[in-house]
């Protein structure tokens, strides 16, 4: 194992090199090639642990992460692999783990931290706004703040009070970080490298609900698409083609949307998907570029739409796209209630139907 | 595969930690954790040496006076501390400086809190530490020039290992702690000083901080200068706590009380216990006893919070004054040493008139140039037009404001 210089110039030996270098060797060899069946938590998992192997310097830590492997056991296996030197538990404090963190990406490392639910990452707020997001720019680039954080968010999985918001306006709203969300095993992979490559902070918004979807991946080519250097930051991705209508969704809300253009097909309307990925930086080009090609646009988040990044992407597409627009665009959002509970979220979570009904108001008959 | 977890019941962590004690210092684990029943002072208000029966020192609770050159190198720091600190206050009455959270009367805390260190430790300076962060190398005028309104930062933090200032309160404990775990996993011992107020240990962030470092036992020194006021509200209102000192032992770290006015006590106390640290005995919480002789900033009125008696009671145990007395008696400083270190407060605090006397030009380009470390094509965007508009006023003859060229720009 090699001995890396990381982003603050600081030298950063190897804290456990006999154990990384013989960890990469077996699992270079074990998961090589070819497609497999693979979860969206695999992916993620994967996605850390050859982060791992890679760079001595990133580490992994928050609460239940070691031992336990996270309560949706994300860091599965990564205590085990790499030592409790490099994925540990922490005391129960969001903040701490985050001004922590600070403090090591300051310290010449990459931490790649969890909060274990959206709403318990709140405490941690003013690290995040105040520190996270600011240190590069007091500083004048002298520290960086290499790390990622992030946050399994969303519903859709019938939790419990405080276990299911939508997070990503607070964040995206906040100048100095950045915003990833993956919608597809693929993307929770090369999302994650990318974001643990960064030296920007990035806040990593994992659709918990979509932690048990499956896809055929081949993590072998994943990985050497890591290495040759391609990026999806700020790059959204068309997750369906389309000629009549543009939806755009991120996160949780791809595979309704997905759902809802498949539904379309059937009554004769080709729907396009937008999956726009990284919230920020947020790729204006393929967004507008889609929706010039269509002329109707309609915006899928579960987060509340008042002042959101739902509201965000409206703005934008009309201020670069009002001309090609043959309706005004529309959102399909969680109502302005807080997240409610099992048994109601069907009622607030956008759905097929209401997608539809959306699509179906863009003033076809003018 | 293996599982390594330490997963020790607290127990046994605490018994070993009362056996190194017993070993170390030949007493409890909660005598060595609770602080000595009176605060170590070495020297009275009127410069005279306590009798060491007299410096509050305990078994386990044992500090050498420290050495003449120490002392001297010390008080030259406190002498040019004070020039700065009422320097930077003139400044802001010229309107040089926007606002200066001065530290007259805690000079004795700044220095000990940045002397004591080596040159590869770590200090995390809040606002009002501009003193520690200067004595501990950063040039005086990189130190100021935040409080000129320039950019909210004006040193590199990696040159001399000294975090950005921190509005914030205790946030900056934990990124001293964060720096302390990674200098840990690498095997460096490195020793941090996370400072913060006496009103700032009732934030959230100071029990995690205090917690985390203990947990994973971390060099790190939590120095709480207890100068009696938060702003307006004293320390009556943020803990009936038996002293700040006291919340150490909950931690399961030891907790010591200092005379925050008394340099020599100060280095005694500090130089042991970034000793200890760096040895290996965790963290460590140092409350110093001291006094905002001014008000919190040039803002603020602090006669509508405390009456002149109280701050009159301060000045008498002025850390200066005190210092000065003491080193003469001691034959250390004669008038030829007080002509040569006043000499240097001098220079410094011309080259403070001197550097923020000048009006460095801002760039408003910079604006958008540090807020990421890869750029993202809006704030490309949001660049030029800036550009655009600065460029229109340029043309139109105008320096100032864009804004006040027209209309124009609000498209």
């Amino acid at each position: 194992m090699t001995v890396t210089t990381a982003a603050n110039g600081t030298t950063t030996a190897n804290v456990s090199a006999a154990t990384a270098s013989a960890a990469a060797s077996a699992a270079a060899t074990a998961e090589a090639t070819g497609p497999q069946s693979l979860t969206m938590a695999k992916a993620l998992n994967t996605a850390m642990a050859d982060a791992m192997r890679t760079d001595p310097a990133v580490l992994v830590f928050g609460e239940d992460v070691g031992m336990l492997g996270g309560v949706f056991r994300i860091t599965d296996g990564l205590m085990a692999e790499f030592g409790e030197q490099r994925c540990f538990d922490t005391p129960l404090a969001e903040s701490g783990i985050v001004g922590m963190a600070v403090g090591m990406a300051i310290n010449g490392m990459r931490p790649v931290i969890e909060m274990q639910f959206d709403a318990f990452a709140y405490p941690a707020f003013e690290q995040i706004v105040s520190h996270v997001a600011k240190m590069h720019n007091r500083t004048k680039g002298k520290l960086k703040m290499p790390m990622v954080i992030r946050v399994p968010y969303a519903g859709g999985i019938g939790g419990v009070e405080h276990h299911c918001d939508s997070s990503e306006s607070y964040y995206a709203h906040t100048a100095g970080l950045k915003v990833y969300t993956p919608a597809t095993v693929a993307d929770g992979y090369r999302m994650l490298r990318e974001a643990i490559d960064s030296d920007d902070p990035v806040m990593f918004m994992e659709p918990k609900k979509l932690y048990w979807s499956k896809d055929q991946v081949d993590l072998g080519a994943l990985r050497a698409e890591h290495d040759a250097g391609t990026s999806t930051e700020g790059r959204a991705a068309v997750a369906r083609p389309g000629t009549d209508a543009t939806l755009i969704a991120y996160g949780p809300s791809v595979p309704t949307a997905l759902a809802a253009a498949a539904a379309a097909a059937e009554e004769g309307r080709s729907l396009e998907v937008i999956d726009v990925r990284t919230l920020v930086p947020f790729d204006d080009e393929t967004v507008c570029a889609s929706v010039r090609k269509t002329g109707r646009a309609v915006v899928i988040a579960e987060a509340h739409g008042f002042a959101s990044v739902s509201s965000e992407i409206v703005a934008r597409v009309q201020e670069r796209a009002f001309h090609y627009l043959a309706a005004p665009i529309l959102r399909v959002t969680g109502f302005d209630v807080p997240f409610p509970s099992p048994k109601l979220e069907h009622y607030y979570l956008p759905s097929v139907d209401r997608i539809l009904d959306a699509v179906d108001d863009l003033q076809w008959e003018d | 595969m293996t599982i390594h977890a330490d997963h020790s019941a607290p127990e046994t962590v605490v018994e070993d930690q009362a056996a190194d004690v017993r070993t170390k210092f030949g007493i409890s684990v909660e005598d060595y954790m609770l602080p000595a029943r009176h605060q170590i002072q070495m020297v009275n208000p009127d410069g005279t040496l306590r009798s060491h029966d007299e410096q509050g020192t305990e078994p386990g609770h044992e500090y050498p006076t420290p050495g003449d050159a120490e002392l001297m190198a010390a008080y030259e720091q406190l002498v040019v501390g004070r020039r700065v600190n009422d320097q930077n206050s003139a400044l802001v009455r010229q309107g040089r400086m926007a606002v200066y959270p001065s530290s007259h009367g805690q000079e004795a805390c700044q220095v000990a809190a940045a002397m004591c260190l080596s040159e590869g430790d770590w200090l995390f300076p809040t606002y009002r530490d501009a003193v520690a962060v200067m004595t501990r190398g950063v040039d005086p005028v990189e130190v100021m020039t935040i409080f000129r309104g320039d950019w909210h930062g004006g040193y590199d933090p990696t040159e001399h290992n000294v975090g950005i200032q921190c509005t914030p309160l205790t946030t900056q404990l934990l990124h001293a702690v964060g720096v302390a775990h990674a200098a840990k996993l690498r095997g460096e011992d490195t020793v941090v000083m996370a400072m913060c107020g006496d009103g700032a240990t009732s934030e959230g962030d100071f029990h995690e901080a205090l917690n985390f470092a203990a947990v994973f036992h971390l060099p790190v020194i939590f120095f709480v200068q207890n100068n009696k006021y938060a702003i307006s509200v004293p320390l009556s209102h943020q803990s009936v706590a038996p002293s700040l000192a006291h919340k150490a032992v909950g931690y399961g770290m030891a907790g010591e009380r200092v005379d925050g006015n008394d340099l020599v006590a100060l280095l005694a106390v500090m130089d042991r216990a970034v000793k200890l640290a760096r040895e290996g005995s965790g963290p460590l919480l140092i409350e110093a006893h001291t006094y905002r002789m001014q008000a919190h900033t040039n803002a603020d009125d602090a006669t509508r919070y405390r009456p002149d008696s109280e701050v009159a009671e301060w000045q008498a145990k002025d850390p200066l004054a005190r210092m000065k007395s003491y080193l003469t008696d001691k034959g250390l400083l004669d008038d030829e040493a007080g002509a040569r270190i006043a000499e240097h407060a001098e220079a410094v605090a011309t080259q403070l008139r001197e550097g923020l006397g000048e009006d460095v030009p801002v760039q408003p380009l910079d604006l958008f140039k540090y807020v990421f470390a890869k750029p993202t094509s809006q704030l490309k965007e949001q660049s030029e037009l800036l550009a655009s508009e600065l460029a229109r006023a340029e043309s139109a003859g105008n320096t100032g404001n864009a804004h006040n060229s027209g209309s124009e720009s609000a498209k």
